[in-house]
C-alpha cells in the first residue's frame, strides 16, 4: 500500500473495544419502566414533555412491561406495602439494568420518617443514581440522567462489564 | 355490544357461574390490574373479574402509598405542617394548604387580611386550571391520544412559572401560612397570569375542538361508567364526578370561603353521570376558574398579606430592630409554635377532585393531637365498582381516568 | 352548653332522650355526642326527612389516651337539602373497641371503617369485610393509636447527637390550670 492509502485509513477507520461500543450504544437510548409512584412521577411526566424533551436523550420510549426496559426511575415514596412491589418489578427487568432514584422520598425517606415509608429505596435494590430535590426539577432529572449516561461509558471506559 | 347489554347476554348464557351445562364448566376470569400500570394514574390496585370482556366484579386495593401523613402531623407544630399537607393531594397543592390554613384559623379565630384571601382565591384557581390539565392530559394518553399530553402540559408549563414566580416552587409551593400567605404577589407575576388568561380560551376551543365532537372520544366517554345520582350521594362522592350526575354541590357556593362569595361563577353540572359528562363539567369548570380569576386580579384589594396578630404570625423583619416584644414573639413562634385553643374544627375548601376537609383536634398545646384529611379521591374511588360493573375491561381505564384520582389523597 | 342549638341538634337530643350526651357549637361547627350503642339509630334519623342528611362526608376517629372512653369516632354529615353540617361523635372504651356498624345507613361508611380498623382497631359490628385496607395485611398494631411509636429511623447531624425530627422542636404541653 502507498502512502497516501496509509494515511486515508486513519481518517476513515475507527477502532474501539466492544465494551465501549456497546455502552455508547445503550446510554444512547435507555428505555425507562413506567413506576411513577407519587409527586415526582408528576416532574417525570414533565420531563418527559415538550419544554424540557426527555427524547432527545433517547428515553422517551418508557415502557409498561419491566421486560422491556433498562432503568428504573423510583419517583415517589416507597411505602412498606410498595416495597416487595419494587423489588419484584427491579427483579423482572433483564440485565444490564439501572436504578435512578429520583426525588428525596426514594433517596433517603425525604420529609418522612414514620413507619409506613421506607427510608431510601436503597435499602431494597442498588441505585446508581440519586436525584434530590423534593420534587426535583425537570432539569434536575436530566441532569441526573445524564450523569447515569456518563456512568454507563465510564464504565465501559475502565475496562467493566457494564 | 353496547357496555350495559354485557352483563345480560353474559346471565342469559347457560351455565353460568361454576355450574356445569353440557360437559363444561363456566368460571370467570380474575385478573390483577397490578399498583405497577400505566393506566392506574398512580400506585392503584384493581382485582378484577371477568367474564369475557364484561366486568362482573371490581375491587380496589389501596395502600400502596399510605405515608402516614395524618400521624406524622401530630408529631409536628402547626407552621411545620404546611410543607407536609402539600404531599398529600400532589397536583392542587394550593388548595391543600388552603383546606390545612382555614381550619386552623378557623379553631384560633384569626382573621385573614382580604388582599391575603384574594391572592389565595387567584391561586387556587390556577391551580384548579392546571390540576385539570393534567387531568385532560393523563385521560389523552391513556386513549392513545398521546399529543394531548404534550398540549395541556404546555399550558401547565406557564402555570408553574408563575407559581414559581410565587412561591419559588413549580409543585409544594409551602406559600399560603397561618393567617394569611408569606409573601405578597411580585410585580411580574401579573402582566404574565394577565397574557396566560388571554391566551388561554384559544387553547379550551383547541381542544374542545379535537375531542367534543370526535367519534372516537364520545363512543369510548358516553354511556361508559355511568354513576347514577343515587349511587354517588350514597358513596359521599363530591367534585366534579358528583357534579357530572346532575348535583350541584360545590363548596365554594354552599359554604363559601376566603371571599368566594364576592365573585361571581357558574358550576356547571351534567345530566347522565357518564365519563362524557364528566368531561364536560371539567372543561367548563376551566373556563369558569379562569373568570374568577380575572374578576380577582381586578379587584385586589391592598393591604397586608397575614394578620397581624404577633401571637400567629411572624413580625415584619424591620420591627425587630426596634422592638423588643416582636423579638419575642418571633422567638416564641419559631421555637414552640402557635397555641390554639382546645377544641376541633372542620374545614372544607373545593379541590379539583371534590370536598377536601380538615378535621383538626387540638388540645391546647402547640401539636395538633389529631389533624384527619377527608379526601375527595377516597370516597371518588368508593364509587368505581358501582361504575364499571358491567362495563367492559377497557371501560376501567376511561373509569378511573374519568374520576381524576390522586393516590396521595387516596391513602395519606 | 344549652345556649342556642340549631334545630338538628335539638332534634336529635329529644330523639335520643339519654342516648344524646352532649351538643355543643364551637367556632360554627355543630356537634352531637351520643352513646355508642345509639349512634346508628342517631345517623338514621338525621337521614330522614325532614334533615337529610344524606351524604356521609367522613368517618374518623381519635385517641384520647390515656383519658377514658379512649377513642372518640366522628361521623361528617352533610345535608345538601339544608345547606348545612353536622358532627355526630361517640366515645369508645379502649378495653373493648367494638361499635355497630354504620353501613347499612351510608354505604360510603363501608371502606371509612376499615380505615378506622386498620388505623386504631375499632371493630366494627356488622361490616361486611373488615380486613385492613391501608397497611399490608399482614401488619401488626394499629398504627394512629397514641402509644404506637412514630418509629423514626435517628438521623445524624454532623458533630451533634443523632436526632429525630420531632425532637426539633419539643412539645409544648397545655397550661396546667390551677383550680
Amino acid at each position: 500500500m502507498t502512502r497516501e492509502d496509509l494515511s486515508g485509513l486513519e481518517r476513515n477507520v475507527l477502532t474501539t473495544t466492544v465494551e465501549r461500543m456497546l455502552a455508547w450504544a445503550r446510554s444512547s437510548s435507555v428505555w425507562p419502566v413506567q413506576f411513577g409512584l407519587a409527586c415526582c412521577a408528576i416532574e417525570m411526566i414533565a420531563t418527559t414533555t415538550s419544554k424540557f424533551d426527555i427524547a432527545r436523550f433517547g428515553m422517551e420510549a418508557f415502557r409498561a412491561s419491566p421486560r422491556q426496559s433498562d432503568l428504573m426511575i423510583v419517583a415517589g415514596r416507597v411505602s412498606q406495602k410498595m416495597a416487595p412491589v419494587l423489588r419484584h418489578i427491579y427483579d423482572q427487568m433483564l440485565e444490564p439494568k439501572w436504578v435512578l432514584s429520583m426525588g428525596d422520598c426514594a433517596s433517603c425517606g425525604g420529609v418522612y420518617n414514620n413507619y409506613a415509608l421506607v427510608q431510601g429505596v436503597d435499602k431494597i435494590v442498588p441505585v446508581d443514581v440519586y436525584v434530590a430535590g423534593c420534587p426535583p426539577r425537570p432539569e434536575a432529572l436530566l441532569y441526573g440522567l445524564m450523569k447515569l449516561q456518563e456512568k454507563i461509558r465510564e464504565r465501559a471506559r475502565a475496562g467493566g462489564g457494564r | 355490544m353496547e357496555p350495559s347489554q354485557g352483563l345480560e347476554q353474559v346471565n342469559s348464557l347457560p351455565g353460568r357461574g361454576r355450574e356445569v351445562a353440557g360437559g363444561l364448566a363456566r368460571e370467570t376470569l380474575t385478573i390483577n390490574m397490578g399498583p405497577q400500570h400505566p393506566s392506574t394514574h398512580g400506585v392503584l390496585r384493581l382485582v378484577l373479574e371477568l367474564e369475557g370482556e364484561v366486568i362482573v366484579s371490581c375491587q380496589p386495593v389501596i395502600g400502596y402509598l399510605h405515608t402516614g401523613i395524618e400521624k406524622e402531623m401530630e408529631h409536628r407544630t402547626y407552621h411545620q405542617n404546611i410543607p407536609l399537607v402539600d404531599r398529600i393531594e400532589y397536583l392542587s397543592s394550593y388548595h391543600e394548604e388552603l383546606a390545612y390554613c382555614m381550619a386552623v384559623e378557623k379553631l384560633l379565630g384569626v382573621e385573614v387580611p382580604k388582599r391575603a384571601q384574594y391572592i389565595r382565591v387567584i391561586l387556587c384557581e390556577l391551580n384548579r386550571i392546571a390540576s385539570h390539565l393534567v387531568w385532560l392530559g393523563t385521560t389523552g394518553i391513556d386513549l392513545n391520544v398521546s399529543s394531548l399530553l404534550m398540549y395541556c402540559f404546555r399550558d401547565r408549563e406557564r402555570i408553574l412559572e408563575m407559581s414559581e414566580m410565587v412561591s419559588g416552587q413549580r409543585m409544594m409551593p409551602g406559600y399560603f401560612r397561618i393567617g394569611g400567605v408569606a409573601e405578597d404577589l411580585p410585580d411580574e407575576f401579573f402582566p404574565a397570569v394577565r397574557q396566560f388568561l388571554d391566551e388561554f380560551p384559544r387553547r379550551l376551543d383547541e381542544y374542545e375542538a379535537m375531542l367534543t365532537d370526535n367519534l372516537v372520544w364520545r363512543r369510548r366517554h358516553e354511556g361508559v361508567a355511568v354513576l347514577s345520582r343515587e349511587d354517588a350521594l350514597r358513596y359521599g362522592v363530591t367534585g366534579p364526578t358528583l357534579r357530572g350526575s346532575g348535583v350541584a354541590y360545590d363548596v365554594r357556593k354552599a359554604f363559601p370561603y376566603s371571599s368566594y362569595e364576592d365573585f361571581e361563577f357558574d358550576v356547571p353540572t351534567g345530566e347522565n353521570g357518564d365519563a362524557f359528562d364528566r368531561y364536560r363539567v371539567r372543561m367548563e369548570e376551566m373556563r369558569q376558574a379562569r373568570r374568577i380569576v380575572l374578576q380577582a386580579l381586578d379587584r385586589l384589594p391592598g393591604g397586608p398579606v397575614i394578620t397581624d396578630d404577633r401571637k400567629v404570625a411572624l413580625p415584619p423583619r424591620r420591627e425587630l430592630v426596634r422592638s423588643m416584644e416582636a423579638v419575642i414573639h418571633q422567638f416564641k413562634l419559631v421555637s414552640e409554635g402557635i397555641h390554639p385553643p382546645k377544641g376541633e374544627v372542620y374545614a372544607a375548601v373545593e379541590s379539583p377532585r371534590g370536598e377536601k376537609g380538615y378535621y383538626i383536634v387540638s388540645d391546647g398545646s402547640n401539636r395538633p393531637v389529631r389533624v384527619r384529611v377527608r379526601a375527595p379521591s377516597f370516597s371518588n374511588l368508593q364509587a368505581l365498582p358501582a361504575m364499571v360493573r358491567g362495563g367492559m375491561l377497557a371501560d376501567v381505564v376511561v373509569a378511573i381516568a374519568s374520576i381524576d384520582i390522586v393516590l396521595g389523597d387516596v391513602d395519606r | 352548653m344549652k345556649a342556642s342549638l340549631t334545630p338538628v341538634q335539638e332534634f336529635l337530643a329529644e330523639r335520643l332522650g339519654d342516648g344524646a350526651l352532649e351538643a355543643h357549637t364551637f367556632r360554627g361547627d355543630a356537634t352531637v355526642v351520643v352513646a355508642r350503642e345509639r349512634v346508628v339509630e342517631a345517623l338514621q334519623a338525621v337521614r330522614e326527612e325532614p334533615w337529610r342528611f344524606e351524604v356521609l362526608l367522613d368517618l374518623t376517629a381519635w385517641d384520647r389516651y390515656p383519658a377514658e372512653p379512649r377513642f372518640e369516632v366522628v361521623y361528617h354529615l352533610l345535608s345538601l337539602h339544608r345547606g348545612e353540617r353536622l358532627r355526630v361523635k361517640t366515645r369508645v372504651p379502649g378495653e373493648d373497641p367494638v361499635l355497630p356498624s354504620a353501613v347499612p345507613v351510608f354505604a360510603g361508611a363501608n371502606w371509612f371503617e376499615r380505615e378506622v380498623w386498620d388505623l386504631f382497631g375499632i371493630r366494627f359490628q356488622g361490616h361486611p369485610n373488615l380486613v385492613r385496607i391501608l397497611l399490608p395485611d399482614d401488619w401488626e398494631g394499629h398504627p394512629l393509636r397514641r402509644d404506637y411509636p412514630l418509629t423514626e429511623e435517628p438521623v445524624e447531624f454532623r458533630g451533634h447527637v443523632p436526632k429525630v425530627p420531632s425532637q426539633i422542636i419539643p412539645h409544648v404541653p397545655p397550661p396546667r390550670r390551677d383550680p
